[in-house]
């Protein structure tokens, strides 16, 4: 059994709105594995955003404890790197390879070359060496995932945290994107959590789904999913089943 | 012709009529040359004062003032700026400072200007810093706000703090802002300083082209006036088209943060 990676203990998030405390996510509890694949499915409003911001370190809880390598969260750093689901998270001021490479001086010290070769590679790796000296407004939402994707592994985080990071793309750029990502992962072997509201996503990429109710956002149940990797297989149909009836309760 | 071409053709075609019209007028109704010299004249008068030397040496004295404010008034804004965005004491601070000064006219300062710093450069550099640090700040410290949440928090992700956040986030993606307030700023100094050599001028002071217009309206050298003026047109017109517009394409536009311009 791989050694536990990111573990929250009985999380509540909570945030100030004009009508008083806004609790979005309340006594949630989850232990991420080294090198798995972990996906947080669950409706709109159930927290599962606000509860990556917490392991990224944007927000901090108003109860319980989020550690990562037994060392409490406490605010952000690149050893969890988030991809957003925003086409704006790029830096419009730098080119494709310079977006993946100034994370790389900035957080890892690498002398500039060293980070150009490495961004390069990584560039290379999401399919977009041709676009390398482009800036992102000359890229299309899905073109600007990859370079996302490229600059957070390159960082070689201890956990990858994708906040749905596809939502906002059309269903055959997501679909390729989608395999895409499992492909990369396999190559990286780099520790997921994505959170997601696509059953098919969620079954598609996660070897372990949490699945959440909203408000508050509190955990319904955990399903081991076999079928991940694999689209409409009889096993990956059922386990989106199982994830259905435990989301209807 | 590419619309670009055409377009700056139209704006030649402007000025030519102008001046057309202007040697037309003056010498048709036979205005006199001190009050209204004719087009040609001023035009060789300004031919024969950047030859001689003496135009391009005022422009000089009077860009090394205006730079030299702008510049002060640069770090200003970055200081001001910068702990407007980290405190909310200083973003009350900057709110009441530029509320209360941006509506003061450089030149109302003058008299206190004389009184500080005595004739001569100094008091011009005062003006001028005044003038443009208000609608700077105001810019930047737009910019600053209004950056992208997702940009701060890729920036936060990566461990940026301090002023490595300020210089690897926060300005580039505050540049567009940036620019226009250095743009607004340029005019205001320019005017600024312009009309404040001709105050300090009279006073002694080395002169800049302000100086150098009040001095031969003294004299009724009325075509080294118009001569004058041609030099702050024409200086203002070159920093606009050639120098700004150069900026713009080799930074916001190129990054895709405005809108392409003719």
């Amino acid at each position: 059994m791989a050694a536990d990676l990111l573990r929250v203990v009985d999380v509540a998030l909570a945030y100030e709105r004009h009508e008083g405390s806004f609790t979005a996510v309340d006594g949630v509890s989850l232990v991420v594995r080294e090198g798995e694949r972990f996906v947080l499915f669950g409706p709109s409003g159930c927290g599962k955003s606000t509860l990556l911001q917490a392991m990224a370190g944007f927000l901090r809880p108003s109860r319980g404890s989020i550690e990562l390598d037994g060392k409490p969260v406490l605010a952000p750093g690149p050893d969890r790197v988030v991809v957003f689901q925003e086409f704006d998270q790029l830096l419009p001021w730098r080119t494709v390879l310079g977006n993946v490479a100034y994370p790389l001086r900035v957080a890892r010290g690498m002398a500039a070359a060293q980070a150009k070769a490495e961004a390069l590679r990584y560039v290379e790796l999401v399919g977009l060496a041709g676009f390398a000296q482009a800036h992102p407004h000359q890229l299309s939402g899905g073109m600007k995932q990859r370079v996302a994707i490229a600059r957070a592994l390159a960082l070689s985080p201890r956990i990858l945290l994708m906040d749905e990071p596809f939502a906002s793309l059309d269903a055959i750029t997501r679909r390729k994107l989608q395999d895409d990502l499992l492909a990369v992962l396999r190559a990286a072997r780099t520790t997921l959590l994505f959170v997601t509201h696509s059953v098919e996503e969620a079954v598609l990429l996660g070897d372990r789904i949490l699945v959440l109710t909203s408000t508050p956002g509190k955990v319904r149940g955990m399903v081991d999913n076999p079928a991940a990797g694999s689209r409409h297989t009889a096993s990956a149909v059922q386990v989106q089943r199982a994830v259905d009836e435990l989301l209807a309760g | 012709m590419s619309p670009r071409a055409r377009w700056t053709l139209a704006k030649v075609a402007v000025v030519a009529a102008l001046l057309a019209i202007w040697e037309l007028a003056t010498r048709a109704f036979h205005v006199s040359p001190l009050l209204f010299p004719p087009a040609s004249t001023v035009l060789r008068a300004f031919a024969r004062s950047v030859e001689n030397g003496q135009v391009p040496g005022y422009a000089a004295q009077s860009l090394q003032v205006l730079l030299a404010g702008m510049g002060i008034a640069a770090v200003l804004t970055l200081a001001l700026t910068g702990v407007a965005v980290t405190t909310r004491t200083g973003s009350a601070v900057l709110e009441t400072l530029t509320s209360m000064f941006n509506p003061l006219p450089a030149i109302a300062l003058m008299p206190l200007s004389l009184l500080w710093f005595g004739l001569g450069t100094g008091s011009l550099i005062f003006v001028v810093v005044h003038s443009v640090l208000w609608p700077m700040s105001l810019n930047t410290y737009t910019g600053f706000v209004t950056v992208a949440p997702t940009l701060r928090k890729v920036g936060q992700n990566l461990g940026l703090r301090g002023w490595h956040f300020v210089a690897g986030i926060l300005l580039p993606a505050a540049f567009p802002h940036i620019l226009t307030g250095v743009k607004i700023g340029w005019a205001f100094a320019w005017r600024t300083v312009i009309a404040a050599e001709m105050v300090f001028g009279v006073a002694g002071s080395q002169g800049g082209l302000g100086w150098f217009i009040y001095q031969n309206r003294f004299e009724m050298n009325t075509e080294l006036v118009f001569a004058g003026l041609v030099t702050v047109i024409v200086i203002g017109l070159l920093v606009e088209n050639l120098l700004f517009r150069w900026l713009e394409r080799a930074t916001v536009v190129r990054w895709g943060m405005s809108a392409p311009q003719r």
